[in-house]
């Protein structure tokens, strides 16, 4: 089971960061802290797994940003880079080639799409059609719910 | 629908895209996220960004608070907080906004509601209880996303004991026709299960289902679950080995729908996750992991295509294979797999080949030899990580040989390795490798290794290196000269240590040189034992010492100074930490003064090289025997054990700080102490002060005793009857006794008049420091005068001594009888709801209710009740029975049903009363259940039927022959599941005649606690020659039948209470209409699951049982608000929350 994810940027900016298993806020920290370290500290052609603390960590930059799981001991550290790769793939074809900065200013979207994609830290649709119908079914009510609404809305602030 | 969204999809990716390009649309201008964001990125300095989320945060801080704010805007302002928090700044303020917004908003709020509420709250975060309804309510909506988002949520943040709320939905939802609902809903009931199994436990079947569900996504989400419940329990599994196999082969074989192919790797997650649980079932069973081996050879074979998801499907089959019980070809393609994982040129694979030869090593150390030059070179790799996984694969094949080459590479890779983790790990590594040969070089090398893994390891490493590295040493090996030579090199080395300045060493490190120079230092003959005396002394002065270290060197120092002529350093050190502030420190340097002036002694005590001998100890301490008789004589309080201690504490606590009964513990042990014992406890103090018998009958001392009763008992407890004990027994009481004292004048009720006497001289003293004040100068004649007043005086003390005790008896007598005569009306009141309720009740549970009435000692003065009870019982016998015949043993409903379902059909014979002749008559005579078919077919019918007894669970299994012919050679066979078949496992029957009927016994054990739980069996026969055939059956167990009463006093349950580990909280539905709620609910409670009310107390009740054979548990129960607020406590993890299952089920059956 995945223990969590966290995505920062080369900067050592935390751009995403979903937990699986409580886990206090000070600890989330000190984590996030350590590992971010860790992991750009190493260098391009180096491995992308790491045994940290009880943990395996596997990480993979696209661009700027690193996208880093923490998953168990006895889980298969190939698939779990898979993970991250169809999670890339999907935020790809949600917005459409995707960059930091539309993770960056669209972060919820982004969460959404992880929830719709793993749940609990179980992988919970293996299609990627699937997961993109859901979100966007849930984006298209929002769209259609939106727009009445808002003109309601402006003319009452007006 | 799903047409309609697919053709909006088709439009939609366009109209996204153009939206949320960079720099265009959603992210310009407006967008107040956008400009923070913005804002924060043009920042140049921490300080900077504080300022600015500071000012922002206090925006959003009112905004959120105006009610002006509409749901929409503070969607917009819940994703900025989610933005300030992922910062790192707090914005607790707005958590309960969240909530809000989940619970009010539309469909699109609601989405950032519970993604704000997931990312801002933890499981014990005390806001979640406010998210419950709008779960629930989410939970039941017709709209399916609403019902996705909370499943989701439940998924992520629902703490344990908010489970109960929401599982009967979520259970619901596995019957839903979406099947994106059924995923999420198995998948939200696997992560129930991670944080609760008991709570799951009911719906096994339907998790069943869910793998068998027609759309894959759903299966697979089921194989979660069952990965975690075959890795707990594999062998309750095997059964469905075979399903696993077929869904793998399906994969494999690419049956799937093109859309889970992922990179044209057909369902790798799925694959991934079913060679898992294969090798879980595989593991060491041979018959098991023949069925797999086909399914594995073709996972193998067609994950050829050159892609990193393959070589996640091959690591994995890898796994398996080598999990398994070994197949020969299997092994040699796996062993080939790996090769490529090793030689492949990426790194990814290189690190997971050199993971996959570690973990075949010991099975295949061939391998290794294969991999020999890869394995060279990734020891001087340039990634550590991957240095380090080599150093691993090195260190499980280290042998006599080797382990110098390898131990150096260890150690090479820790003196650079900055990580804690690594080092502590590593360390640990070396010292086992060094302890296990320690003289593969010489013996320099032992302890030349052990010196860098201390000072490396310091003092992060684990506690037992140093200490199995002194024992070693001190211990030795087999050759005398040699564990001599290794000693000696150990003090050479420390000592030249020790020569150099500024020696930076841990303190583990140092704490075992002290001990080791001082134990050993007469090895080195050259030197002499002052010059180590000077140097540990210096050490002493050492500012990075600790104190801890200081009290080893100091222990050195005292073994150094007994074979010197008493150096100055000894008696400086001595006199220097005499006045330690640190007492350990002080106890060391008082020791070394005494026994430095004692050389004889210090000689006996202290003997060159004895560490190993043995030391006789009295471990009863009787040489204090005397001291402590003198003390007790002298009037000292007794000793009394932690535990008491403690509880004593807590009652202070709840005399002074609490008004009542906030919480059990406090409670609970105020009213073991004041409410039972205290009439006892304060006549026997009043024989301590017994200063002045004037006081004894003044109302004072009674209204002491009331106010100790009433924080006990409540308004509305049994308090007048606690009234009238103290005024009709102690009248005689002193008026100013704390409760502290209490106890331990009780405890000392046998030293009583002892106790008596040395009162006086203190009482004698202020009698004449009073006369001397008053008759000063009066002359001899008054001193007379006094000394017989003072005799007299003891003589009225011991009189009223006396007294107290026997009222002290009549008291001990009095709240015997109250004891008594209150369970007479609890059991009175048991009757009373029998009587109105057993119509509906189970005659099973009535059965079994009687038998433990006869257990519990409480009932003797009561067997009139227990024969209405009985007599009741039987009238409902007769009635439930509709054969009209009421044979004792045909009380269950059970049986109407099932019985003759087989019986009637086939034979002439009325169905009841066939089996009955074959229940030993000593067995009839105990509660049982009905009897149960198990299985049948034409010639041959299994049954069983449930004993109850006060310590075991019998089972009675009943076969029959339904043919005319002899059945041969019947064996019933018991397989091991959660529940223990005690004694053998099989029973047999050479031969059995053509309708006759034979029966076993076997008594039956719940091993671990769990709400329910399967027996597993099969009978095999030989109905005819030579042609053996076999029936399985299968028989259900609850909890419930292995409970039993526990019939301990309110002071035991105390006890029990403080030293009882796991506990779990719950509230549960009250009977409400009752009169008495709380009673009429543990009363129910008591007749379905055999539970002992051993106290009610106001709004509070303490129940107690325990699970066969004698696994306690204890309850709490309070009315808090119109629910009963249960607080289970067991030295079993697992037994609270089974048990609260089963309270839950009970209340819910009333």
């Amino acid at each position: 089971m995945m223990r969590f994810m966290l995505l920062f940027s080369r900067q050592g900016k935390l751009r995403l960061q979903k937990w699986y298993t409580p886990t206090s806020e000070r600890d989330k920290k000190k984590l996030v802290r350590e590992l971010m370290q860790m992991v750009l500290a190493r260098k391009p052609k180096m491995c992308s797994f790491l045994e940290w603390r009880d943990l395996k960590i596997v990480y993979k930059r696209y661009a700027s940003l690193y996208f880093c799981c923490a998953v168990e001991e006895q889980d298969n550290e190939l698939i779990t880079l898979e993970v991250i790769h169809r999670f890339v793939e999907l935020l790809d074809k949600y917005f459409g080639s995707v960059c930091e900065l539309d993770i960056i200013f669209n972060f919820e979207k982004a969460y959404f799409i992880l929830d719709e994609f793993l749940m609990g830290g179980e992988i919970q649709d293996t299609s990627k059609k699937s997961v993109l119908k859901a979100i966007e079914q849930a984006d298209l009510l929002q769209e259609e719910d939106e727009s009445p609404r808002s003109v309601l809305e402006e003319m009452g602030l007006a | 629908m799903s047409d309609v969204v697919e053709k909006t999809l088709t439009a939609l990716p366009s109209l996204l895209s153009l939206d949320s390009q960079p720099g265009t649309g959603k992210l310009s201008g407006t967008s107040k996220l956008g400009n923070l964001i913005r804002n924060i990125a043009e920042l140049t300095s921490k300080h900077d960004e504080e300022k600015l989320i500071k000012k922002e945060l206090a925006a959003i801080k009112e905004h959120v608070s105006s009610p002006n704010t509409t749901l929409r805007q503070m969607k917009e302002i819940m994703v900025r907080m989610i933005y300030c928090e992922m910062l790192g700044y707090e914005a607790s303020f707005g958590y309960i906004h969240a909530i809000k917004l989940a619970q009010q908003g539309s469909l699109l709020e609601k989405r950032v509601g519970y993604l704000a509420v997931s990312l801002f709250l933890n499981e014990s975060h005390e806001l979640l209880l406010l998210l419950v309804n709008t779960v629930l309510k989410d939970l039941q909506s017709t709209n399916l996303i609403e019902v996705c988002m909370a499943l989701t949520v439940t998924s992520q943040i629902f703490p344990k004991d908010m489970i109960p709320a929401v599982l009967p939905l979520v259970e619901d939802k596995l019957q839903h026709s979406k099947e994106i609902i059924r995923r999420k809903a198995v998948l939200a009931l696997y992560k129930f299960y991670l944080i609760a199994p008991n709570q799951v436990q009911h719906i096994h079947d339907k998790f069943r289902k869910a793998l068998c569900d027609k759309d894959p996504d759903v299966m697979a989400a089921s194989l979660h679950i069952y990965g975690q419940m075959i890795k707990e329990n594999p062998e309750g599994y095997k059964d469905l080995t075979e399903s696993f196999v077929t869904i793998l082969k399906q994969v494999v074989g690419g049956k799937l729908p093109v859309e889970f192919n992922y990179h044209s790797v057909p369902a790798p997650w799925l694959q991934i996750q079913l060679l898992r649980i294969l090798a879980l079932l595989g593991k060491d069973d041979q018959s098991t992991s023949e069925l797999m081996y086909d399914v594995l050879d073709e996972s193998v074979r067609r994950a050829e295509i050159n892609h990193n998801m393959t070589y996640a499907i091959l690591f994995e089959c890898v796994k398996t294979v080598y999990t398994i019980y070994p197949k020969s070809d299997l092994l040699e393609k796996a062993a080939k797999c790996i090769g490529k994982f090793v030689l492949s040129p990426k790194i990814n694979l290189k690190y997971l080949g050199l993971k996959a030869l570690t973990y075949v090593i010991q099975q295949d150390p061939n391998l290794a030899l294969q991999h020999q030059m890869t394995i060279i070179e990734c020891l001087d790799h340039s990634d550590p990580i991957v240095k380090r996984e080599t150093l691993e694969l090195l260190y499980r094949i280290t042998n006599g040989q080797n382990v110098t080459v390898i131990v150096e590479k260890m150690l090479d890779f820790l003196r650079q390795s900055k990580d804690e983790y690594t080092t502590i790990d590593l360390v640990g590594k070396v010292a086992e490798l060094a302890e296990k040969y320690p003289f593969t070089d010489n013996n320099e090398w032992f302890i030349q290794t052990m010196n860098i893994v201390l000072s490396v390891g310091g003092d992060v490493m684990q506690p037992d290196i140093p200490n199995n590295f002194l024992r070693l040493l001190a211990e030795g090996f087999e050759n005398e000269t040699e564990d001599h030579q290794l000693r000696l090199h150990a003090v050479n080395s420390y000592l030249s240590l020790l020569e150099k300045d500024n020696v930076h060493v841990p303190q583990r490190f140092l704490q075992v040189i002290s001990w080791v120079l001082g134990e050993y230092f007469f090895l080195k003959a050259e030197t002499k034992p002052e010059v180590v005396l000077d140097k540990l002394g210096r050490l002493l002065d050492q500012s990075f010492v600790t104190s801890e270290t200081k009290g080893w060197i100091i222990a050195a120092i005292t073994k150094l100074s007994s074979h010197t002529v008493c150096p100055n350093t000894v008696a400086e050190v001595a006199q220097k930490y005499t006045t330690s502030l640190d007492t350990v420190l002080r106890q060391h340097a008082f020791e070394l003064k005494h026994l430095n002036e004692d050389r004889d002694l210090i000689r006996r005590v202290l003997p060159l090289d004895a560490s190993c001998e043995d030391i006789e100890v009295d471990t009863s301490l009787s040489f204090l025997d005397g001291f402590v008789a003198d003390a007790l004589g002298r009037g000292a309080a007794p000793y009394k054990p932690h535990h008491q201690r403690q509880e004593e504490l807590s009652q202070e606590k709840a005399l002074n700080y609490e008004p009542y009964g906030l919480s059990l513990p406090v409670s609970l042990s105020s009213c073991s102490i004041t409410g039972r014992q205290s009439p006892t406890g304060l006549s026997l103090s009043s024989g301590l002060s017994g200063n002045s018998t004037e006081m004894g009958p003044k109302g004072g001392s009674n209204s002491l005793k009331l106010e100790g009763v009433r924080n006990v008992w409540g308004k509305e407890g049994y308090l007048p009857q606690k009234e009238t004990t103290a005024e009709g027994t102690l009248q005689v009481l002193p008026g100013h006794e704390g409760p502290g004292t209490e106890e331990s004048a009780m405890e000392n009720a046998s030293l009583q008049p002892d106790l008596a006497s040395p009162t006086i001289p203190e009482e004698d003293q202020e009698k004449q420091q009073l006369a001397s004040s008053l008759f000063v100068g009066l002359g001899s004649h008054n001193t007379l005068c006094l000394m017989g007043k003072s005799e007299n005086t003891s003589q009225r003390f011991r009189r009223k001594t006396n007294k107290t005790q026997e009222s002290s008896n009549a008291s001990e007598k009095f709240s015997d009888s109250s004891i008594s005569s209150r369970s007479t009306v609890e059991s009175l009141m048991d009757n009373n709801i029998l009587e109105n309720t057993s119509s509906e009740q189970e005659t099973e549970l009535t059965t079994l209710n009687q038998s433990s009435n006869q257990a519990s000692e409480f009932q003797d003065s009561t067997t009139p009740d227990g024969l209405l009870n009985g007599g009741e019982r039987e009238k409902q016998d007769m009635s439930s029975d509709p054969s009209g015949q009421a044979p004792s043993l045909f009380t269950g409903g059970d049986m109407v049903i099932l019985q003759p379902s087989c019986a009637a059909a086939e034979n002439e014979q009325p169905p009841a009363t066939r089996p009955p002749p074959s229940l030993p008559t000593e067995l009839s005579q105990l509660a049982h259940s009905g009897v149960q078919g198990l299985c049948s077919n034409e010639s041959i019918a299994v049954s069983a039927c449930k004993i109850y007894k006060d310590d075991s669970v019998v089972l009675v299994v009943f076969i029959t022959n339904k043919s005319t012919s002899a059945i041969k050679d019947i064996i019933v066979r018991f397989a091991p599941t959660e529940l223990k078949v005690s004694e053998s496992t099989s029973h047999g029957f050479p031969l059995l005649e053509g309708q006759n009927t034979a029966n076993c016994q076997c008594s039956v054990l719940m091993e671990k606690p769990c709400a329910q739980g399967a027996l597993v069996g099969s009978i095999a026969y030989q109905a005819e020659p030579e042609k053996s055939s076999e029936l399985q059956f299968s028989l259900a167990f609850a909890l419930a039948d292995f409970i039993r009463p526990l019939t301990i006093s309110t002071e035991e349950y105390g006890k029990l209470w403080l030293a009882f580990s796991n506990d779990v909280k719950q509230n549960l539905k009250l009977l409400s209409d009752a009169k008495d709620p709380l009673t009429a609910t543990l009363n129910a409670l008591k007749e379905t699951l055999q539970l002992h009310i051993v106290d009610i107390i106001g709004t509070e009740g303490i129940v107690a049982c325990q699970l066969l054979p004698a696994i306690p548990c204890l309850l709490h129960c309070r009315i808090n608000t119109g629910m009963l607020a249960v607080w289970l406590r067991s030295p079993s993890p697992d037994l609270p929350d089974c048990l609260l299952y089963q309270c839950q089920k009970a209340i819910q059956k009333l």
